[in-house]
């Protein structure tokens, strides 16, 4: 490559060796100087994490283990525990049916808004940016307000239901268990809707608005032109939104322990939920643990559908 | 696959200019739909200033604005706002400390090991942070960090450093060779030429980066629930959590510290609008 030497130092470009030739010892120890704290602390706050739980999965890990420093090795004992407890496979249930609504829910409105911000009008950029507040608040303070809103007997949602005529009697969005699960969907979908607006909207600008014009002068506008033009050039970016979404909500848990704390009557249990009781209500870190591992696994499985989606990506 | 937020080619021959009537329609509707999205905010901020007691009032809008709720949480949750404050102001220097060498270095020093490193960022980032919480409760009661300042930050960290380092890789590939090398003619050394040269360019991206490891810093609930045992030190996240408990005993007050809560992300959403949006695009696609 030729740099262009500065013109107030030609004695210098003469005399110094260019800077590439200068990679003594030194020099490599200074370059690795700059990446050793991250990984350090990727060693210790994700490293160590993960080989610990695992380790933890199969000891009996308990307050006890506090003082005694005891942890006795019981294979997969906690695992037993943990599926054959009367809640698995309600969590398990409760966890397949939050991400898929919440995903599918997240989409469409995101899709939605991502397509509408993409047309040129006053303020565009401006509504577009306050659309983020929802991923931006702190959860709890959303969990808070909607459970206000939930409120079964002077929340705004039944008020506004009642008032409108769809229901005759207040729902119970937290307190019934037929509900509940709903309730917490809802605010999820809520939470994530910014976020896949605005991916899918980047996505959109990086079609060009060659094909459009084109498309149109053969008569093929609007939803015509979504289908066959749009959704086939997003197809990388939408699979990555989904991937990357469904990692994201399998792992909820502040959202639904701010609204429900799993209940009622354990009808918003998830496994992110029965790992934290288990470890930090029951102090059975070893089945919350067990728990974990299951965590881990299925996000495991969309962690190499997102990177084969995402090299898919870089071909394409 | 990197999506960068580039602006896409435009044709030679634009699109004839759509009617101004027609566009203004579009940004009532933009007006209305941000209505309904962001009615729950609006909703926190009225409840704030309902007249104080135990049942909810389903007043659609403050007549006559009680500041009650306000007060306490002043009084109740102000040490957790300074608390909060404190932790991710901390969170934010120690994850620029550590991610920003480091994504220049992934960027610039061409390790053989970079694609493997950044791969290792990535996946960082879908760790459930359960995991990392019951690692570092059974750590930190060994070594007395619970409850403590230090510990939640090096904690929230783990929300940070990630995410800066995906935020900040594209910014540092992007920095143009010749002012690294004129930097390096004239005798820098690695260091001054990162301080005096790089950091400077990439402004933008470093802010970026900041702002967003100060929100996760300061809306992470489940380290301040994992990691602390009693009140002394208590962010304001988990003061909302037990004010909500099974009943909630005054609604205003929980909302008013909900506002409280709320208000670094509004205004940095108002202020800072042009880097939040940089750090959501650029963030989340890598």
């Amino acid at each position: 490559m030729t740099a262009v030497r500065p013109a107030s130092t030609p004695l210098q470009a003469d005399v110094l060796p260019p800077p590439r030739r200068r990679s003594g010892r030194g020099e490599r120890t200074a370059r690795l100087l700059f990446v050793v704290p991250t990984a350090v602390y990727i060693a210790a706050y994700f490293g160590y994490p993960l080989v610990k739980n695992l380790l933890m999965s199969f000891q009996n890990y308990t307050t006890a283990t506090f003082f005694t420093g005891e942890a006795p090795w019981v294979g997969f004992q906690n695992f037993s525990r943990a599926v054959h407890s009367n809640l698995f496979v309600p969590a398990l249930g409760h966890t397949a049916l939050f991400t898929a609504v919440s995903i599918v829910g997240q989409f469409i409105i995101g899709m939605a808004l991502a397509v509408f911000f993409s047309r040129r009008f006053p303020l565009n950029k401006f509504l577009r940016g306050l659309l983020l507040l929802p991923w931006l608040l702190p959860s709890v303070a959303s969990s808070a307000v909607w459970r206000s809103i939930f409120e079964q007997d002077n929340g705004i949602l039944n008020r506004v239901l009642e008032g409108v005529g769809l229901i005759d009697e207040p729902i119970g969005w937290l307190t019934s268990t037929s509900w509940a699960l709903t309730a917490v969907i809802i605010a999820n979908v809520w939470a994530g809707i910014p976020f896949n607006a605005t991916i899918l909207y980047g996505g959109l600008q990086e079609i060009s608005e060659d094909l459009y014009e084109a498309a149109a002068l053969d008569g093929a506008t609007g939803w015509r032109a979504f289908r066959h033009i749009t959704l086939p050039l997003l197809r990388p970016v939408i699979s990555v939104v989904l991937v990357l979404g469904v990692v994201y909500t399998v792992k909820t848990l502040d959202g639904i322990l701010a609204l429900t704390n799993g209940g009622p009557s354990n009808a918003t249990q998830t496994i992110p939920v029965r790992a934290y009781q288990e470890s930090f209500v029951n102090f059975s870190f070893g089945v919350g643990a067990a728990y974990n591992t299951f965590l881990i696994l299925i996000s495991l499985v969309f962690a190499v559908v997102y990177l084969r989606a995402n090299r898919r990506a870089v071909d394409e | 696959m990197t999506l960068t937020a580039t602006t896409r080619s435009r044709p030679a021959a634009r699109r004839p200019r759509p009617r101004v009537r027609r566009t203004w329609i579009s940004t009532v509707i933009g007006i209305v739909v941000l209505a309904v999205m962001l009615f729950p905010v609006y909703w926190l901020v009225n409840s704030s200033l309902q007249p104080f007691g135990s049942t909810l009032s389903g007043a659609v809008f403050p007549w006559h604005p009680d500041t009650t709720g306000y007060q306490r949480a002043i009084s109740e949750q102000g040490r957790n706002l300074v608390t909060s404050l404190v932790i991710a102001l901390l969170t934010v220097a120690v994850v620029l400390a550590a991610a920003t060498p480091t994504a220049y270095a992934l960027a610039q020093f061409r390790f053989r090991w970079t694609p493997a490193a950044l791969l290792v960022v990535l996946i960082t980032q879908m760790i459930p942070s359960i995991i990392i919480a019951g690692a570092a409760y059974t750590a930190y009661s060994g070594l007395h960090l619970l409850n403590t300042v230090p510990g939640l930050v090096l904690a929230d960290a783990s929300l940070g450093i990630p995410f800066a380092i995906l935020v900040l890789y594209p910014a540092f590939t992007g920095i143009p060779k010749s002012i690294i090398e004129a930097a390096r003619i004239d005798g820098a050394g690695l260091g001054r030429t990162f301080w005096s040269i790089v950091v400077p360019v990439s402004r933008n991206g470093i802010i970026t980066a900041g702002l967003f490891s100060f929100l996760f810093a300061w809306g992470d609930f489940l380290f301040a629930l994992t990691l602390t045992t009693n009140p002394s030190v208590r962010p304001v996240t988990l003061g909302i959590y037990n004010y909500l408990g099974t009943n909630v005993s005054s609604w205003s007050a929980v909302m008013a510290t909900g506002v409280l809560a709320s208000i670094p992300a509004i205004v940095l959403l108002l202020v800072a609008q042009k880097y939040i949006a940089a750090g959501a695009i650029g963030g989340a696609v890598k």
